[in-house]
């Protein structure tokens, strides 16, 4: 098996995949947007409360997919929880590049680390959108949309 | 080599040799190419026919008296009656240049069905219909009021003719079906189905995007109305397709593009109308590509289409059964009576996942829905990946593509 591949499919993607974090409806959700990916169907809803502190107090995502598509949205659960909405911007800006192998300046040093493992996607161009389809929904859902646009 | 020769229908060896991509590498391996029901590779016969005629011969079709205007113009005509040979349609002028099979079931639609469609009008199509095959007929439901009636298939994938009859009433307009399932394999009767129609009074039009090419049609045989090709998947280029259609459909029959070429006379006040095939064909047509066209219809009689579907049958018959073989391979169309394309799931494993590894072995295959989302959702599957045969493919790459599903198997352990 190639490298690439292995890089891809690292343990910690397919652990996210077959078990994913936050999954399921967020019935006190204050935001909700979904994407689909027409490509392949897949489809992603992500929940979203906002504190009035502008914080991320609980989030979750469901939805089916590719191993890339449901780690992505699982591992970006896990990092979004109790950020800001202008770190999760900044956040979804550093990852944008990252999956794109792209310079991803603006992540801090621990941000960087936990998402690395998304970084193999960028040997994968036809892979790319499923990584951020999850990303996309959830900026939508800040952005008061319902439906994600995916670029 | 002997073992493909062994299976005694033609040397394919020789044949991969007329087709330069199959050289190839991808990601360091030997491409093997299963991607054939999406479109198929050109053979050189093809690509020098097309660069021939446009280094020797090019111009304008049916416009100017200048001398490379008329031989442009006999070759394009030329390949219109090899289309009329293919397909052993009666007339030449039955056969009309599209872009593609999309093209060629949309024409129908807009111009054959719209004007004779009224609310409550019912238009007859099976769940394993392709997107090109039922999106046009949705389009007279927004606008029209007419009713799609679903015929469904086994959970082998097989469409029993006699539900398709039972899905007709007085009110149905149109019978759509496909000649083969671009996802299951499944090949239609369409014989019988044509049969069932014609009792009632009903026309039919077969999507043949996939059955023209693995076997032979016989159009007047069939007594279809209608039948709708594409030139790229069989082995010609892409932005050239064919409807046939019944002389006596045609001449009922409105315009469907205006403009150039489709006119007899234009005024300020009027129009009128060219004849058929003209009638239909708007604009400068991709000339170019209906020459490769035919140069790839030459190809595939000169190999044999009966040979071509046998070689590739004995392929996708080893294929299914080896797959069936492994534990968690689901296969998801097991017709009886199938073309060379086969689908299934791993399960566990996402189709686009699949298809990345696979495609990391240098196996090339379709993972998704393939435009068939009606069928994803009878089979309840969110897609599939999907091999499809073609006249080059050999046992090998059988071998290739069982050995690449169980690196697959190995990731996701």
């Amino acid at each position: 098996m190639d490298q690439n591949l292995r890089e891809l499919y690292q343990e910690i993607i397919l652990d996210h995949s077959r078990h994913p974090r936050h999954f399921g409806p967020l019935p006190a959700a204050n935001h909700m947007a979904e994407g689909h990916n027409p490509l392949c169907g897949d489809r992603v809803k992500v929940y979203l409360q906002v504190g009035a502190d502008d914080r991320i107090a609980d989030v979750s995502f469901e939805g089916r997919g590719c191993a890339i598509s449901v780690a992505s949205a699982s591992l970006m659960t896990e990092m979004l929880m109790g950020r800001t909405l202008a770190e999760a911007d900044a956040l979804m800006g550093g990852f944008l590049h990252l999956v794109k192998g792209e310079d991803a300046g603006a992540l801090n040093e621990d941000d960087r680390e936990r998402l690395e493992v998304m970084a193999g996607v960028s040997a994968f161009p036809m892979r790319v959108k499923c990584a951020t389809l999850a990303w996309h929904a959830m900026k939508a859902a800040l952005d008061n949309e319902t439906v994600a646009k995916t670029e | 080599m002997n073992a493909n020769v062994q299976m005694g229908i033609y040397d394919v060896d020789a044949l991969r040799r007329d087709f330069p991509i199959l050289s190839r590498e991808v990601h360091g391996r030997p491409l093997v190419y299963l991607d054939n029901a999406a479109s198929a590779q050109k053979p050189k016969p093809v690509l020098d026919a097309m660069m021939s005629f446009m280094t020797n011969e090019y111009a304008n079709v049916h416009r100017g008296v200048h001398y490379l205007s008329g031989v442009a113009t006999e070759r394009y005509e030329e390949a219109r009656r090899r289309i009329q040979r293919f397909l052993n349609a009666a007339y030449e002028d039955e056969i009309i240049y599209t872009k593609g099979g999309t093209e060629a079931i949309n024409l129908v639609a807009s111009s054959y069905l719209s004007p004779r469609i009224e609310p409550g009008d019912e238009i007859v199509l099976s769940v394993m219909e392709h997107h090109s095959n039922i999106v046009p007929w949705h389009f007279l439901r927004e606008r029209q009021g007419a009713v799609l009636k679903w015929v469904e298939v086994s959970d082998l994938g097989e469409l029993d003719p006699a539900d398709v009859a039972r899905a007709m009433s007085p009110r149905t307009k149109l019978v759509a079906i496909s000649h083969m399932s671009n996802v299951l394999g499944t090949k239609t009767d369409l014989r019988e189905i044509v049969h069932a129609a014609h009792e009632r009074g009903v026309p039919v039009l077969a999507d043949g995007c996939q059955g023209a090419v693995h076997g032979t049609v016989d159009v007047q045989a069939l007594d279809v109305d209608f039948y709708a090709i594409t030139g790229h998947k069989i082995y010609g280029p892409t932005g050239i397709g064919a409807l046939y259609a019944k002389r006596a459909h045609l001449k009922t029959m409105r315009p469907y593009q205006g403009g150039g070429e489709m006119i007899r006379e234009v005024t300020r006040a009027n129009v009128t109308y060219a004849d058929p095939p003209m009638r239909f064909e708007a604009g400068t047509p991709p000339i170019a590509q209906t020459v490769g066209l035919a140069a790839a219809l030459d190809y595939v009689e000169k190999v044999g289409r009966e040979k071509i579907a046998a070689h590739e049958t004995a392929l996708a018959r080893a294929a299914q059964s080896r797959l069936k073989e492994l534990n968690g391979i689901h296969i998801i169309g097991e017709a009886l009576d199938k073309g060379p394309i086969i689908s299934f799931e791993a399960i566990g494993i996402h189709a686009h996942d699949l298809a990345t590894i696979l495609d990391r072995e240098g196996v090339a295959v379709r993972g998704g829905h393939h435009c068939a989302q009606v069928l994803m959702d009878r089979f309840n599957v969110a897609g599939t990946a999907r091999a499809s045969f073609a006249l080059y493919n050999t046992m090998e790459e059988v071998d290739a593509l069982i050995a690449a599903v169980g690196v697959a198997r190995k990731v996701f352990g």
